[in-house]
């Protein structure tokens, strides 16, 4: 079942002209990777889906509800989380207010929910230890993990991780790497995945690659060659 | 020993009117970064909303044997009509001017002139009126689900919503006029509010006098303290407003409508700035310019607490007060009497209270030369775009 659909979807900076009728589909329960160089429209395509920016042409369709022009937080409530590049934590709050800000998305949210799920713990346990510390004080991958936690706990139908693993000691991109896809497995939400890292990459079922905006090729990751990767991954 | 709680009870009294009236402009502009010049004349509405109750108090019947506390009832209405003028205000001038402070610095204080001018040439009757129009016609669609407030249909009912509120208004306004002859005609003199009988003397402690009044408003202050520390730090909506304050584009992501938490967060400076109305009728009378009179003060205090943090307002506001007491009072001279002359001159000429602030204001710049971000800079990114 299509959970998500961008249809001729066009998207400018300015004047400058950054996605170019892109059209993607994804299913509920799927894991899709989207690959591409860096500048080619990747982390613009994910805040068109979010709603940071507004697409000039072109629709998104979300759970069946054309979707173009709600808000972020409408969006978010809809069941979109959104985990972007640089993790943007709140920082002066701590680790837990954080992660209830997590459940806003939730009806009637935070005021209605503020016990926080063990199953984060579970995935991620160094959050646990830190609950009362301030989101700005911890590491790069700590913060990654609670970008990601906080996204979960508001119960999305699709995920949306930026570059989840940029500039992440390797020992956290593994503890990342498994826990997305112990999320994938457990609870079949669906996964838009913009990634450089070839094993995370490989994890996906399909993938999307893009180039100056636009798609241009797109298959089970399975079927991704040799020649695709070294075109389109910059490894 | 008497002395000093003298001194200290004068510093803390003028402070904590420093601290009310400023509360209101760090949670506005310390948060929400909007500089907002019409913050006085909130005050101002305050101030006329005491006055308004109290004679109300005293001459409606039924009300009469409460006219005691009236001023506890004053507090409340002052919140509510300063709050709703002050959303009024930032869904129709502010909300469209985010991210250019010059031009919210003209605007505002362009809806200051136009609140002065309003109060001095609309019957404060029909001022209510209006008030209570604008509250309800606000108020409403909150009551309302949100299929009926969608596509033409809505649009008929908001319509219908604000006629009725319209009516509402008009009639409470012909109804104050007859009852209170006073708020039936336009006037630009000030007013006076009375002091009901339990606040007017003074408690005696170690053989000085403090006066009630300033018991009251030091009580008031430390009231609306509490309760905006606590409503920023233990309620969802606090949550909410600390996270957009911290950034933005990400609350909005995570689901929280930034434009709810801009209208609470104003709603909420605003009616402070109702309530520091409230104490700052009670020392003086009351008239169109009395919020002039406190908004550089308030900045002051904001500026020198550090923007955007409650702690740092506090302190500035009584090291403010009692700084004043000390200079304005010549208290330095009691203290050492044998000062050598030229020392006790400079002493003498600074203790009036115009040349205390002058000296205040002077002390200031220079510590905003050594800490140009005050005493609690902030060390995140305030409010973006």
């Amino acid at each position: 079942m299509t959970l998500l659909k961008t249809n001729g979807l066009n998207t400018y900076y300015g004047e400058s002209h950054i996605l170019r009728n892109v059209d993607i589909n994804i299913n509920s329960g799927e894991m899709v990777c989207l690959i591409g160089r860096n500048g080619v429209g990747k982390t613009t395509f994910l805040k068109s889906l979010i709603g940071l920016l507004t697409p000039r042409s072109g629709e998104i369709t979300f759970n069946g509800d054309l979707i173009n022009r709600k808000p972020p937080h409408q969006r978010a409530r809809a069941g979109i989380a959104y985990v972007p590049q640089g993790r943007e934590i709140i920082p002066y709050l701590s680790v837990e207010e954080n992660l209830q800000l997590g459940m806003e998305a939730l009806p009637g949210g935070v005021a209605k929910h503020k016990k926080i799920d063990e199953l984060i713990f579970e995935l991620f346990p160094v959050l646990k230890q830190f609950l009362s510390r301030r989101g700005g004080d911890l590491s790069g991958g700590q913060q990654q993990q609670l970008a990601i936690a906080r996204a979960l706990l508001g119960k999305p139908k699709l995920l949306l991780l930026d570059e989840p693993t940029e500039g992440i000691q390797p020992n956290i991109v593994q503890d990342i790497e498994s826990a997305v896809r112990r999320i994938i497995d457990e609870t079949g939400i669906a996964v838009l995945l913009v990634e450089q890292h070839l094993h995370f990459v490989k994890q996906a079922d399909r993938y999307y690659a893009m180039q100056r905006g636009g798609i241009v090729a797109n298959g089970p990751t399975s079927e991704l060659s040799k020649s695709v990767v070294e075109k389109f991954l910059s490894v | 020993m008497q002395l000093i709680l003298e001194s200290l009870f004068n510093g803390v009294a003028i402070g904590s009117v420093l601290l009310i009236a400023a509360l209101g402009l760090a949670i506005v502009f310390g948060l929400m970064g909007v500089i907002n010049l019409a913050h006085g004349e909130l005050m101002m509405l305050g101030a006329y909303s005491t006055y308004i109750t109290q004679l109300i108090f005293k001459q409606v019947s039924f009300l009469k044997p409460f006219y005691d506390s009236y001023v506890i009832v004053a507090i409340g209405i002052a919140f509510l009509v300063s709050g709703t003028v002050g959303i009024l205000l930032e869904r129709t001038v502010i909300r469209r001017l985010y991210g250019n402070p010059l031009e919210t610095l003209l605007a505002t204080w362009g809806v200051s002139l136009i609140l002065q001018q309003f109060v001095r040439s609309v019957p404060l009757a029909y001022g209510s009126g209006l008030v209570i129009a604008i509250f309800i016609g606000l108020i409403t669609p909150l009551f309302l689900s949100d299929d009926l407030l969608n596509g033409a249909k809505g649009r008929l009912i908001r319509a219908c919503t604000w006629g009725m509120s319209a009516l509402i208004g008009v009639a409470t306004g012909g109804v104050l006029s007859s009852l209170v002859s006073k708020l039936g005609r336009a006037s630009a003199r000030n007013v006076d509010v009375t002091a009901p009988s339990w606040m007017r003397g003074g408690i005696d402690f170690l053989g000085s006098t403090y006066p009630k009044t300033r018991l009251l408003i030091i009580l008031i202050t430390l009231i609306s303290v509490l309760v905006v520390i606590f409503f920023l730090d233990k309620t969802a909506w606090g949550l909410r407003i600390r996270a957009v304050t911290q950034n933005r584009s990400m609350s909005e992501c995570l689901g929280i409508s930034t434009e709810k938490v801009d209208i609470i967060t104003f709603g909420i400076g605003s009616g402070i700035a109702g309530v520091a109305g409230v104490a700052v009728s009670l020392l003086g009378s009351v008239g169109p310019n009395v919020g002039v009179n406190y908004i550089v003060g308030c900045f002051m205090v904001v500026v020198l607490g550090g923007v955007g943090n409650l702690l740092g307002t506090i302190l500035a506001s009584f090291s403010i007060g009692i700084m004043t007491d000390l200079i304005g009072a010549g208290r330095l001279l009691t203290i050492w009497p044998d000062m050598p002359s030229p020392l006790a001159s400079t002493v003498d000429f600074f203790a009036t209270t115009s040349m205390a602030r002058v000296m205040i204001f002077a002390l200031i710049v220079l510590f905003l030369q050594f800490s140009p971000t005050g005493m609690f800079p902030q060390k995140g990114r305030m409010v973006e775009s």
